[in-house]
């Protein structure tokens, strides 16, 4: 059974030792190439997520300018838009939070994202203490989305883009951020 | 390469590299040196041989179904409205997701091919004997297992494939005593096919059947071991080793199964090629059926090829009701198991293996039978004559299959009689072949057609594809068409050639390409309008339409050809069907005065409303947006009501007018889709394939 090493030692090769090495060779090879169709569909399926792209931002229509009164508070309103969730097209739903807030007697209207920079849990609005906290990490804001330090969070909040149409509708632009770093980074 | 690493390691003096002491670590702290050892130098009496290879090969088709298994599993979703699109996403959209699948279901069916072999193998060669009863038992066991992922694998697609064939599968299980209506709805997670049908067949296929095989596999490939190889006698060659001699047939033999499996995956691809068609990935490997639908009958329904036997035997049974579905379900193939499992025992005598040897090979010979009268009954009809059979039909209709009639037509003479017998017998398979083939062709149409829907830009609703199937014109129409109005009304394209013989047949109006400038010109036709594509077969035939077209509208000192081409185009515009082409753009002034002619009171209007042109209404239908959808929906919905035939309707039943407390023959929206499809209306994908 174990003859092989003192085999070995002996030169030059037998054939038959010779004959033992193709078989060798060739019985890993047919095996491999007879594993490889699985693992390679298998792989190519997981990497699929890598080819898909998330839509263009896009200014989306939030509330009407009397909804955010110029008392400088933020409040928060829903983001609604169609979404794609793969095979699946829901039309008008719920995809996100942002806070929108007048600062007294101005028309601009500032928004946020509700979306910590830290690590992306939901950044809350505390009132009565007048500044966003998060629930996560209590990173702390204040109400213009200025940090307050010490905090777990690498930057300010994010602003959004946000435009008053002559209407009185406001559109935002609607984007997402890599979460933990310093630089506000849009995520494609 | 773990056994060239430690040979090297061992057979140079001195220090080893850093890949042996890495070796070395791992040899003190696992002594796994000792197992590979076990594991490939296993002794093989009298040679490596490939008849051998079965066993191995069955562990790679396994082991190729754990890894395509797992990693469809992190794409598939098991829910009544994400089931199917998430195969359909996997399929069409998932890059590689066709192979993926491919692979698996085409090896699936391998393995029922490899379990085969595998068992004549070891019957032909007895290795079933002692001491390997327990053995043989176990991989007896371990075959049901791999059936039982077979049939659990079918259903989760939640195609109307699938779902048809489940169905039959788990009303068989309905049929065991006693506890058999339990465990049927046990095994379907409720009364009914749901949700819970798919987790339930998902933790099965993916769960609990695998991890119980796996389990039993090691068990038996331990024993394997500890018997050793049943070796082929008497044995004439010196012996080999496992490694490499018969890993490298093993190796082969898998390299083989594989090409086959990839073959059968591509060769429609390079039937494709060959053919100068473009290669639509989505197509090639596992089909997808059409979402499933309880309340659509799918006709094609058969479980897959090697469970068709089953299917097959069950049908010597019939005529004997419950009990004989009982037999051939389970008490037949329940002997039969046992017998199998009794092979050991018998196995004892000589005459006994011979026996075990005679009774798999008719065994399998009888599949083989089963299968191919399963094949014969479902595709006879490509090779029966069915216009040398087209008289046994002829006199069936004509005799309502009357048997003393159809005697008397053969003027009661028996050899005659017999002779019919016979060929209406072929008749009849030919017949029933047709539907199935038919309906399998249908099947594929449906199929093709709600993977073009859920490719649509908008994508699959929430509440899942069958939604859109349903919502779907197209495939919708015909069905509804040929099951509410096709009794009376034709929908057939003048142009084919039997077109006067099918119109003949028909009651009312043909009404393919309705609303078209084309089939006004018909109804404005001397020579048609009374033909059965009009009023021909219907009360109006002596109507004063009929009339009128015949008399007044040949009568050239009021009706100038232009002036008709007007009326023409007129009343297409009302219409405006355009059967999904981009509109051309309409002769303006032409329409302009077929309006005017339709209006007034010297031509259409003195019987027709048209718009606000006064003519009461109840004399004749109004042509206010005459073949509009909102138009067609309404007489549809109410022939009678006097915007349409009033008094005057001749037998059109009022489809969507519900009669007091009950409910109306058609819903509004199946209504809808049959004036949709009518007029051409329907998702046409921008560009044939994505």
């Amino acid at each position: 059974m174990a003859g092989s090493p003192e085999e070995s030692v002996k030169r030059p090769p037998t054939p038959d030792q010779r004959r033992g090495f193709l078989a060798r060779m060739l019985a890993l090879v047919c095996g491999g190439l007879a594993t490889l169709p699985p693992l390679v569909a298998g792989l190519w399926v997981v990497l699929d997520p890598l080819r898909r792209q998330g839509g263009a931002a896009a200014f989306l229509p939030v509330t009407e300018l009397p909804s955010v009164p110029d008392d400088g508070m933020p409040r928060q309103f829903t983001v609604i838009d169609d979404r794609v969730d793969a095979w699946t097209g829901f039309v008008a739903e719920p995809i996100g939070a942002v806070y929108l807030r007048r600062r007294p007697g101005s028309q601009q209207v500032e928004a946020l994202s509700a979306t910590c920079p830290h690590a992306g849990c939901f950044v809350e609005i505390d009132k009565a203490a007048r500044c966003f906290r998060c629930p996560c990490h209590n990173s702390t804001f204040t109400l213009d989305g200025g940090i307050v330090a010490p905090s777990p969070s690498p930057r300010a909040m994010d602003s959004l883009e946000c435009r008053v149409e002559p209407t009185g509708g406001i559109a935002v632009k609607w984007q997402n951020f890599l979460t933990g770093v310093a630089a506000k980074v849009v995520k494609s | 390469m773990k056994q060239s690493s430690s040979s090297s390691s061992s057979s140079r003096p001195g220090k080893p590299g850093l890949l042996g002491q890495l070796a070395d670590f791992f040899e003190d702290r696992t002594g796994y040196r000792a197992f590979v050892h076990e594991a490939l130098y296993e002794r093989v009496p009298g040679g490596a041989r490939w008849r051998y290879v079965w066993g191995s090969t069955l562990v790679f088709a396994f082991m190729t179904q754990v890894i395509t298994g797992l990693v469809l599993w992190a794409s598939y979703s098991a829910s009544a409205q994400t089931a199917w699109e998430s195969v359909y996403y996997i399929q069409h959209e998932m890059a590689g997701g066709w192979l993926l699948r491919g692979i698996h279901h085409v090896m699936a069916q391998m393995m029922v091919v490899l379990l085969a072999l595998h068992l004549m193998q070891v019957v032909i060669d007895g290795a079933y004997r002692a001491p390997r009863e327990v053995n043989f038992w176990l991989g007896l066991i371990l075959m049901m297992l791999v059936l039982g992922m077979a049939l659990t694998g079918y259903l989760l697609p939640w195609d109307q494939k699938g779902y048809w064939a489940t169905r039959v599968a788990t009303n068989l299980a309905g049929l065991v005593p006693l506890i058999g209506p339990s465990l049927q709805q046990v095994v379907v997670g409720g009364p009914d096919y749901g949700h819970h049908t798919l987790t339930r067949f998902f933790a099965l296929h993916a769960g609990f059947l695998p991890a119980t095989l796996v389990a039993l596999l090691v068990v038996h490939l331990t024993l394997f071991r500890k018997h050793g190889l049943c070796a082929r006698q008497p044995i004439t060659r010196p012996d080999a080793m496992f490694w490499p001699d018969q890993v490298l047939k093993d190796a082969v033999a898998m390299l083989a199964v594989m090409a086959v499996v990839l073959g059968v995956i591509l060769l429609p691809a390079l039937r494709a090629v060959l053919e100068g068609r473009p290669i639509v990935p989505g197509e090639l490997g596992a089909e997808l059926g059409a979402p499933a639908d309880p309340s659509q009958p799918y006709a094609a329904a058969r479980p897959e090829w090697y469970f068709l036997f089953l299917f097959q035997f069950l049908k010597v049974f019939e005529g004997w009701g419950a009990s004989g579905e009982f037999l051939g379900a389970i008490v037949v193939p329940g002997l039969v198991m046992g017998m199998m499992f009794l092979m050991p025992i018998v196995g004892r005598w000589d005459l006994g293996h011979r026996f075990n040897v005679g009774f798999t090979v008719a065994l399998l010979a009888g599949v083989g039978l089963l299968t191919a009268l399963a094949m014969r009954e479902d595709y006879c009809a490509t090779w029966i004559d069915a216009a040398a059979l087209a008289d046994v039909g002829e006199l069936i209709e004509k005799t309502g299959g009357d048997e003393a009639q159809i005697a008397a037509t053969l003027g009661n003479d028996p050899e005659k009689i017999r002779a019919f017998a016979t060929r209406k017998k072929s008749w009849d398979a030919a017949r029933h072949s047709r539907a199935f083939m038919d309906a399998s062709e249908q099947a594929e149409v449906d199929a093709a057609r709600a993977v073009a829907l859920a490719g649509r830009p908008e994508r699959i609703p929430p509440t899942g594809a069958l939604e859109l199937v349903r919502g779907d014109a197209l495939s919708q129409g015909p069905k509804l068409f040929a099951a509410n109005c096709a009794s009376c009304h034709g929908h057939i394209d003048p142009q084919q050639a039997d077109a006067q013989a099918l119109l003949a047949k028909t009651s009312a109006a043909n009404l393919h390409g309705f609303g078209t400038q084309a089939w006004v010109r018909g109804l404005l036709d001397p020579e048609q309008v009374a033909g059965p594509g009009y009023f021909g077969n219907t009360a109006h035939k002596e109507g004063e339409m009929v009339n009128f077209v015949q008399h007044d509208l040949t009568d050239r000192s009021i009706w100038k050809p232009e002036d008709i081409a007007a009326v023409i185009a007129g009343l297409a515009a009302e219409a405006g069907v355009t059967h999904g082409e981009t509109t051309v753009a309409p002769e303006v002034a032409l329409v302009e005065r077929g309006r005017v002619l339709l209006a007034s009171s010297e031509h259409c209007g003195s019987c027709h409303t048209f718009r606000d042109n006064g003519t009461a209404a109840g004399s004749a239908p109004d042509l206010t947006g005459w073949g509009s959808r909102e138009w067609l929906v309404g007489i549809i919905t109410d022939p009678t009501h006097e915007r349409f035939y009033g008094d005057t309707n001749d037998r059109m039943p009022s489809f969507g007018k519900a009669e007091q407390g009950s409910l109306p023959m058609l819903p509004a929206r199946q209504i809808a889709l049959i004036a949709d499809w009518l007029r051409g209306e329907w998702y046409r994908p921008a560009v044939a394939g994505h």
